[in-house]
């Protein structure tokens, strides 16, 4: 039992009176804008199907269950069924997401507006930062013109080829035949991230190949692109939003990808969340959502290098 | 032997890569949120001291290397190899110039080096970190004058240089820190 002398917190009491504070400013944000917490469950006979996330699997009564990834699936449910502007501040889970920078339980801060697009959102993640941190600096820029002024290539129309061949120069062999994807996220995530200014720094405009759940749409150039937008504080991956799919059909085209994507990695299976579908066949009104890391937040806040030093108890004392 | 996969690399661990034993250094996971995760991994390559970054796909596996450090006991060198002797089974290992490298210059006989062997054959030679060494060539000694300071720099048997208080002389022993090359005292008159 190497981890018995591990049983005091990673953060300091400081550090945990600044969580606290900033929690209760979280929620106070949005208080004032009337936007409603809600608190959904972390267990669930469902869970996403994104190939690139797993779950933990847990079991009640005998029957299989998941700690939940992100409140998305059931927040959307609460949409369709006219909740109207909703957050949560709560706990999700990831399988095997161990580093400085990540933990398999971690607190999200995910938000929904009716009727709002992904600009309007990236707005008021800018504002919520600068409550937070007064003298941020936020900078917007698209996907394409951040990855054109590192890499000197379009993202959106560069040839299959040319990406696996950049990824193998910054990654190994293992990228010579992955999708375009995974490419891309090897590239942005070792050449264009460390690069990014200080501050927060809005990129927006995905590749459609990287949708998520977000609408696709063109752009004024003929590029395919998704309305997914990302939030990076001082370089940092803080915040994912979508203006989100509320078509039925093509998101369940999209779960049926996502589960071809699994079986092509070896990926176990995992049934697609009907409920989600149901309540998107009733009507997911129009609306664009964001969910946001808090213990990266709170790293940035603290100067702290490792997510260990402003949680409680990390993985790695647990 | 066994193969590691990337979320068990950690710093210490030993691992082949392009036929070169290395050590790990550090090894951080990066997982863009719906994106594919991979690991940053820093190595020491154990046999030109290089250190290297690579990326891996999370998952992806590396063979162990077959590398462990052993004390012995330095015996001789014939000029061709040096002598290690495993002090509990008494098992010799002959290490090549380039496998004793900067050791070279501390080693003498009956001292107790780390060893480290790669496939049984020494890799690489690490000294005590404190030798005490007979100076052999130095300018000689200005006596009274032990409080000032200034240096010179002495030749120990071994073949090491060091610099030393100036009151120092030939057929002395001194005490080195062979990390630093530092002379940290007197030991006795010879």
């Amino acid at each position: 039992m190497e981890h018995l002398n591990q049983w005091q917190p990673g953060a300091t009491m400081a550090t945990l009176r600044q969580r606290s504070r900033v929690l209760a400013k979280l929620r106070d944000f949005f208080q004032q804008r009337q936007v409603m917490e809600v608190d959904v469950p972390l267990l669930s006979r469902a869970t996403v199907t994104d190939h690139n996330i797993d779950s933990i699997q847990a079991r009640n009564a005998d029957v299989a269950a998941y700690l939940q990834t992100s409140p998305e699936y059931f927040m959307k449910r609460l949409l369709a069924a006219g909740s109207g502007d909703i957050y949560s501040l709560g706990k999700a889970f990831r399988d095997a997401e161990n580093g400085r920078r990540h933990n398999p339980e971690f607190t999200m801060l995910e938000w929904y507006r009716c009727g709002w697009d992904e600009h309007q959102l990236m707005d008021e993640v800018a504002e919520l930062i600068v409550s937070l941190v007064p003298e941020t600096g936020v900078r917007r820029c698209s996907y394409a013109d951040v990855f054109i002024q590192h890499l000197q290539v379009d993202p959106h129309f560069a040839d299959l080829a040319d990406l696996q061949r950049m990824a193998v120069i910054a990654g190994s062999e293992a990228w010579a035949d992955e999708t375009r994807a995974n490419c891309l996220d090897l590239l942005f995530s070792v050449l264009i991230e460390p690069q990014l200014d200080d501050g927060l720094v809005l990129v927006y405009d995905y590749p459609a190949c990287q949708a998520a759940l977000a609408k696709c749409a063109e752009d004024s150039q003929g590029r395919q692109i998704s309305r997914r937008f990302e939030g990076f504080l001082n370089r940092v991956e803080l915040a994912n939003g979508y203006c989100e799919l509320t078509d039925v059909a093509e998101q369940a085209s999209r779960f049926a990808e996502d589960q071809r994507l699994r079986k092509l990695s070896g990926k176990a299976p995992v049934t697609a969340d009907l409920q989600l579908l149901a309540a998107m066949e009733a009507g997911l009104p129009e609306c664009a959502g964001v969910a946001m890391g808090v213990d990266r937040l709170l790293m940035q806040l603290q100067g702290a290098d490792s997510i260990d030093q402003v949680m409680p108890f990390s993985w790695e004392r647990c | 032997m066994s193969n590691y996969s990337t979320n068990e690399f950690r710093s210490g661990l030993k691992v082949m890569l392009d036929g070169d034993p290395c050590s790990i250094l550090d090894n951080e996971l990066v997982k863009p949120g719906k994106g594919q995760a991979f690991n940053r991994v820093k190595l020491r390559n154990l046999k030109t001291g290089r250190v290297l970054e690579k990326t891996f796909k999370s998952g992806e596996q590396l063979e162990a290397a077959d590398v462990m450090d052993t004390d012995m006991q330095y015996l001789y060198n014939d000029g061709d190899f040096w002598c290690f002797m495993e002090p509990d089974t008494f098992e010799q290992h002959q290490a090549t110039e380039n496998a004793v490298g900067d050791a070279l210059i501390w080693l003498s006989e009956q001292d107790t080096c780390v060893v480290t062997l790669f496939n049984g054959v020494p890799l690489s030679v690490t000294p005590p970190n404190h030798v005490e060494l007979e100076i052999v060539e130095t300018d000689p000694g200005l006596r009274g004058d032990t409080a000032q300071g200034g240096s010179k720099p002495a030749k120990l048997v071994t073949g090491a240089v060091v610099k030393v208080p100036l009151f120092l002389d030939q057929g002395e022993i001194i005490r080195v820190d062979t990390r630093t090359g530092e002379y940290q005292g007197r030991v006795s008159a010879k």
